[in-house]
């Protein structure tokens, strides 16, 4: 576990020092929000939200991973971290702590504006939505730190991630709209099904990028 | 069996879906003559999911053996996925507009076969940026096991969400369909089967002579 801390200490040392991703994320969300706010002026919000918050989500999480990654490979920073005693999954798993954590904190920011620019009430739904925000930024991060990886060896380097992202979280995004939307309009009987897929999700990709990362880093 | 003779064997494989499909079985009830879209629609559903199978099969191969062989395997599959997915969606929306007078209903499962078809894009796509051998096929064949794990989920999401997709007739929970329809679905499977297995083939010759020319281009290179 030692390594793991290791990676994630120093990912939120750098973010602390520069605060690149996190701003980024940040502010993107924030427009994204604002800009679905204007285009579905007067329409059913509540219907609508649900949607909207994910869109802000995942296009913001997209942000944040190629950053997190391209930090790495800018300065041959991964050279050294694969040099150093610690085994590829560890690597991975330290990096996807240090992406969820900068992207939950991202979204927590996100979420109590958008509740106010859509009129939405601030009540114990905020709670499950926290909830599902979680669960769902970490089924998209343990494919996200993955693919940003694999895209940022290629000719077209971050161009790419959202090509191979979206198609893939497409469950996530889907599971965790639908779980959003049940809670917000006070049924939540049907919810185990998507918080489960979200679950499942977050497992299999865990346990397989776990497995399979020493073959994007190999050199 | 050689190229040419699976070639003639599509062929005849596929006058004979056209009999079967067309004239050998009964016209639906409900539906009438336009239920016999299904006849080849349900065959290429099946093989978008099998070219992802096999693509799944091939991307752990290679991480297994490292023989390109088994890349190539996955790359032709890959493509064979986009064909299928694409004409999978083609004749689903030319049934959907009859049927639901919609092109596109917003469904979990027309949604899932979209989703896979831009699955097989994105795999094309990283694999054409990637202009080193060695390299395109390691991080191609891990994103195609990864994406793999994501059609048993999607497949499942039927069962999940709420679709007005008519659900499974044949198999252990199907509702019974004629006899002389199974006859007619079999038939048509068993022909899509052949032509897939034909353009494969074809496909991965040209890919094994596209790895040869890379290669002597390599060599030209460095003499």
């Amino acid at each position: 576990m030692k390594p793991v801390a290791a990676i994630v200490f120093k990912d939120i040392a750098i973010e602390y020092k520069n605060k690149e991703a996190f701003s980024s994320m940040l502010l993107f969300g924030l427009l994204v929000v604002v800009v679905f706010s204007f285009a579905f002026e007067g329409g059913d919000r509540r219907a609508l939200a649900p949607g909207m918050l994910w869109v802000a989500y995942s296009f913001a999480g997209i942000l944040g991973l190629n950053r997190s990654l391209s930090v790495e490979i800018d300065n041959d920073c991964l050279q050294g971290l694969l040099l150093a005693p610690l085994s590829r999954g560890d690597l991975y798993l330290g990096k996807v702590i240090g992406n969820l954590a900068f992207a939950v904190i991202a979204e927590l920011v996100i979420l109590p504006i958008f509740v106010i620019l859509n009129n939405l009430a601030f009540d114990v739904t905020l709670l499950w939505i926290a909830g599902i925000t979680l669960l769902g930024t970490l089924g998209f991060v343990a494919v996200g730190t993955t693919l940003s990886l694999i895209s940022a060896q290629t000719r077209m380097k971050e161009v790419l991630l959202p090509v191979l992202q979206i198609p893939m979280t497409f469950p996530v995004i889907l599971s965790a709209v639908q779980a959003t939307s049940l809670v917000m309009s006070d049924d939540s009987r049907g919810i185990s099904f998507p918080l489960s897929l979200l679950g499942i999700f977050s497992t299999v990709y865990l346990t397989a990028s776990y497995f399979v990362f020493e073959y994007i880093v190999e050199e | 069996m050689t190229t040419r003779t699976l070639g003639l064997a599509s062929l005849v494989g596929l006058a004979a879906a056209l009999y079967f499909a067309l004239w050998y079985a009964p016209t639906e009830q409900t539906m009438g003559n336009l239920q016999r879209v299904f006849y080849f629609h349900l065959p290429q559903a099946i093989l978008s999911y099998l070219a992802a199978f096999l693509v799944g099969l091939g991307s752990v191969m290679y991480l297994a053996t490292r023989n390109l062989k088994w890349d190539r395997f996955a790359y032709c599959n890959a493509e064979l996925g986009v064909l299928f997915t694409a004409t999978t969606l083609l004749t689903g929306m030319v049934w959907g507009r009859l049927a639901w007078n919609v092109w596109w209903a917003g469904d979990a499962r027309l949604n899932l076969e979209l989703i896979l078809g831009l699955l097989y894009v994105g795999y094309l796509m990283l694999r054409s940026y990637l202009p080193e051998r060695e390299k395109r096929a390691r991080l191609s064949t891990v994103f195609g096991f990864l994406a793999v794990l994501d059609v048993p989920i999607n497949y499942g999401a039927i069962y999940w969400w709420n679709t007005q997709h008519p659900k499974p007739v044949l198999g252990p929970s199907g509702g019974g369909a004629d006899p002389q329809m199974k006859v007619a679905v079999y038939v048509s499977l068993i022909a899509f089967g052949l032509i897939y297995a034909w353009l494969y083939r074809k496909r991965s010759l040209v890919a094994r002579l596209e790895d040869e020319v890379g290669e002597l281009e390599a060599a030209m290179e460095t003499a």
